[in-house]
């Protein structure tokens, strides 16, 4: 790493593909849409296997095929092309399959603006799957997080037998910037395991970690049976059996079981201060911004930026409740993670920072944090 | 010894419903092919088909509704082994629904069988029609919107590409076909024409399976297409790293800058304005300086505005946005009319221009000369940061001529000729 630096022009979407495949993701499968382009090409160059997709029920359901027959799939899209993805993640979400989706956020409602960045799909995520468990979502809050995220949401994925989302926007997938490729960690690829036991083998009969083994629909041993209905652990439909209704359950609680592996955070504090300015994604680079302003006029300031958006890690609350006051920063219009952590009622010292068609300036959130103070 | 598939113990369906004929003869046609359970995946569809899945000693899969040949598909190719059966149970109501993964299986030729149960209704949500109920196949609550045409499957994933389609009826012991099918390499569909009693029989009284057929007009047939082509799906495992061919920047030159330095760039969709501000950034970087650019133009990117917002510091760039920017290159009437709120909003700096072009009022002062008559269109955003940088002087322009010759684009066109009309240019409106 002390190699003499390596400069070059680059955007997000290089480094996030180049380090999905180096961790291991087996193939990509797309289907075009702004501001996921850039994604779709270094995919359709980089990976092992690339499939372009009809359209984006096509493209998970592929996705989940490849991922039953015991491959890493991965895909990229935008609002349009995750709103048409929707029961298929809830599909490969009950069957337990890993994939990674990358979700690159643009101004909706609708088609909206397919060249404006935006971060109005937090709640989404947060509703994706119906019944309300959770669905693994990381956010990228700069460049290094496009290097360093995507292997964390493979091994997530692969661990958990799970889809993962990682989040993102136009900005960070789009913009061009000088970067020290030397600056560079290496990336190991995450090996899997498999079921090696003698039998008999029931694709959902929980492991270590409440995650079942995995075997392939190739397995010559033992049967698989892989169902997206309400089933026992043998991946057999049932109504609503105690058996049954046990592993949809079960379904949360290894995700929160287990989430301390998978949370990431930044955490800046500054000793005395009062404030702590929160913020994740795009409007992270205009937090710190902010906060190192506000620290070098000689206001004391902290800064959280979450990574791990959902399942909500329990110690976010902890970090959160030493302040007086907390200004959230996000560019949607009401402030979705902020409803995620306080509430959608008012709440005394809990403020936001939103807007929609255009990136947040560290300045409006300096003007929050001292003005409302 | 005779291989068992399926357990046909209790099977799930009402009494005399056609889909357990599909089930027994599906095992029958296993057996033929003499393949081991363990090499077959079957994935079923929602519908009372569907719910055979449990029956089976297979690998089963059991996913969305109307998207198993989908799933299937994405199976098969993952698999990529053509040792192994993949066999789909759909319905007509699961074909109705997704009748594109059909057709973009088939088109694809996947290596698949798919075996529609088209008993002409939606069994499993009471009856209802599908866009494979013929119209005078009389359904209990029907809707309007359907003429007596039905929607030809078989024609459909044969147009589409499919390597085998056939039709035929759920009597007596259809292995044979089914297995005729599963021996094809890629796509094959069958189509068993079935009765539902529980739905389907009431208010037609006079329909059996055996003459749905003839009454309702749908043949049976077979036909092979000896000329269905693969899809291959390229094994690309040593594509090398993204990487290796980015070619490091590096530093030739100094700069003169203290702290970040925005500029906007403005012109017209293509005369070559991201080329242009890729290559400001790549000299830049020459310099030692850190570089952030952002581009945007409307989604034809072929017609109307391009713009770019660019970054260059000595220091770590850590927000991307631009508030006020320092300097604005404006090359076209579209780039004005796009950047005028922007620069507008300038309360100091420079605005370099073409003088035919009408300037909002602002605290930047403005550099206007006759790039349009000096230069050729392609070159004037290039000639445009060249004078820039001679005016700013934040970096040499030798570092911007330096890098348009080692960018392909250098290679087209006379680089000395463009420095030249460049100086010149500099020479008249700057000062
Ligand atoms: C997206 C979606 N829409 C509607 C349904 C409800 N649904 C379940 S089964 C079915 C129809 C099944 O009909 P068919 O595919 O012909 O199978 P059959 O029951 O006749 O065997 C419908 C509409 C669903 N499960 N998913
Ligand atoms: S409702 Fe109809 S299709 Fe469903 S099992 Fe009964 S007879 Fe068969
Ligand atoms: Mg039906």
């Amino acid at each position: 790493m002390n190699s003499k630096p390596k400069k070059v022009l680059l955007d997000g979407s290089m480094l996030i593909i180049e380090s999905l495949v180096r961790a291991g993701a087996d193939v990509f499968i797309g289907y075009p849409i702004t501001p996921a382009n850039n994604l779709y090409s270094y995919g359709a160059k980089r990976f092992p296997a690339a499939l372009a997709a009809p359209d984006e029920i096509t493209t998970l359901q592929w996705m989940s095929g490849y991922a039953a027959a015991g491959k890493i799939p991965v895909s990229a899209t935008s609002f349009p092309g995750y709103a048409l993805m929707i029961e298929s993640i809830n599909m490969a979400y009950m069957m337990e399959l890993p994939m990674v989706i990358v979700l690159a956020q643009r101004l909706g409602p609708a088609t909206g603006t397919a060249t404006m960045g935006a971060q109005g799909d937090v709640l989404l995520m947060n509703g994706t799957i119906s019944g309300g468990s959770s669905l693994p979502t990381l956010c990228i809050s700069n460049v290094d997080d496009c290097w360093s995220l995507p292997p964390e949401a493979i091994r997530w994925a692969v661990r958990m037998r799970t889809p993962v989302v990682l989040l993102t926007s136009k900005d960070d997938v789009m913009t061009l910037r000088s970067h020290d490729l030397s600056s560079l960690p290496p990336i190991e690829k995450i090996e899997r395991d498999y079921f090696t036991g003698e039998g008999p083998y029931a694709s959902y009969s929980p492991g270590e970690n409440l995650v079942p083994p995995f075997l392939p629909v190739s397995d010559t041993k033992h049967q698989v049976r892989l169902t997206a209905s309400t089933h026992d652990t043998r991946g057999i439909l049932q109504n609503s059996t105690p058996e049954a209704l046990g592993n949809t359950k079960r379904l949360q609680e290894k995700l929160d079981r287990n989430l301390g592996d998978y949370t990431f955070y930044d955490l800046d504090e500054e000793k005395g201060a009062g404030v702590l300015v929160v913020s994740y994604g795009i409007t992270a680079q205009a937090a710190r911004e902010a906060v190192s302003k506000l620290r070098a006029q000689g206001s004391k300031a902290s800064l959280f930026v979450p990574k791990t958006l959902f399942p909500v890690p329990p110690e976010y609350f902890n970090i959160m409740e030493k302040y007086d006051r907390v200004v959230i920063a996000e560019e949607n219009q009401t402030g979705q993670y902020r409803q995620v952590l306080f509430g959608s009622g008012p709440r005394p010292g809990v403020s936001g920072v939103n807007a929609i068609g255009r990136i947040i300036t560290p300045g409006e959130i300096i003007q929050e944090v001292l003005e409302n103070g | 010894m005779v291989k068992t598939f399926l357990d046909t113990d209790n099977l799930p369906f009402c009494k005399g419903c056609s889909h357990q004929m599909i089930a027994r003869s599906t095992e029958k046609a296993l057996q033929i092919l003499d393949i081991d359970p363990l090499d077959v995946v079957l994935v079923t569809d929602i519908g009372c088909h569907g719910i055979i899945d449990r029956k089976f000693h297979t690998h089963t899969v059991h996913g969305l509704h109307g998207r198993s040949v989908a799933l299937a598909a994405g199976i098969s190719a993952g698999l990529a082994d053509p040792r192994k059966k993949v066999v789909v149970y759909i319905g007509d109501g699961g074909t109705s629904i997704g009748i594109n993964h059909l057709l973009g299986a088939a088109h694809r030729n996947f290596d698949m069988t798919v075996i529609v149960h088209n008993n002409m209704l939606y069994g499993m949500t009471g009856g209802q029609q599908s866009d494979l109920t013929p119209g005078s196949f009389n359904i209990r609550a029907s809707m309007s919107g359907f003429t007596e045409e039905y929607l030809d499957v078989l024609k459909l994933v044969e147009d589409a590409g499919a390597a085998y389609v056939s039709r035929i009826q759920a009597k007596g012991d259809f292995s044979e076909e089914l297995a005729k099918a599963m021996r094809v390499p890629g796509f094959s569909l069958v189509e068993v024409l079935e009765v539902c009693p529980s739905y389907g029989l009431k208010q037609n009284k006079d329909v059996t399976v055996a003459n749905i057929s003839e009454k309702f007009d749908l043949p049976l047939t077979s036909r092979m297409n000896e000329k269905a082509k693969r899809a291959e799906i390229a094994d690309r495992t040593n594509n090398p790293s993204l990487l290796d061919s980015m070619k490091p920047v590096s530093v030739e030159f100094g700069h003169n800058l203290k702290g970040p330095f925005t500029l906007l760039m403005g012109g017209s969709a293509g005369e070559g304005v991201q080329v242009a501000a890729d290559i400001f950034a790549t000299a830049a970087m020459s310099c030692g300086l850190n570089v952030t650019k952002k581009g945007s133009y409307p989604v034809t990117v072929g017609t109307g505005y391009s713009a770019v917002e660019i970054i260059v510091s000595p220091e770590e760039i850590v927000f991307t946005g631009i508030g006020k920017a320092d300097w604005a290159v404006v090359s076209s009437e579209d780039g004005m009319s796009f950047l005028k709120k922007r620069i507008e909003g300038m309360s100091g700096g420079r605005v370099i221009t073409d003088a035919a072009y009408t300037v909002p009022g602002s605290g930047a002062v403005v550099h206007a000369g006759d790039f349009r008559g000096q230069v050729p269109g392609r070159e004037i955003n290039l000639s445009m940061a060249i004078v820039m940088l001679g005016i700013s002087g934040i970096f040499p322009a030798g570092a911007m001529v330096k890098a348009i010759s080692d960018n392909k684009i250098g290679g087209k066109m006379d680089v000395a000729k463009l420095v030249a009309a460049s100086d010149a240019l500099r020479a008249q409106i700057g000062g």
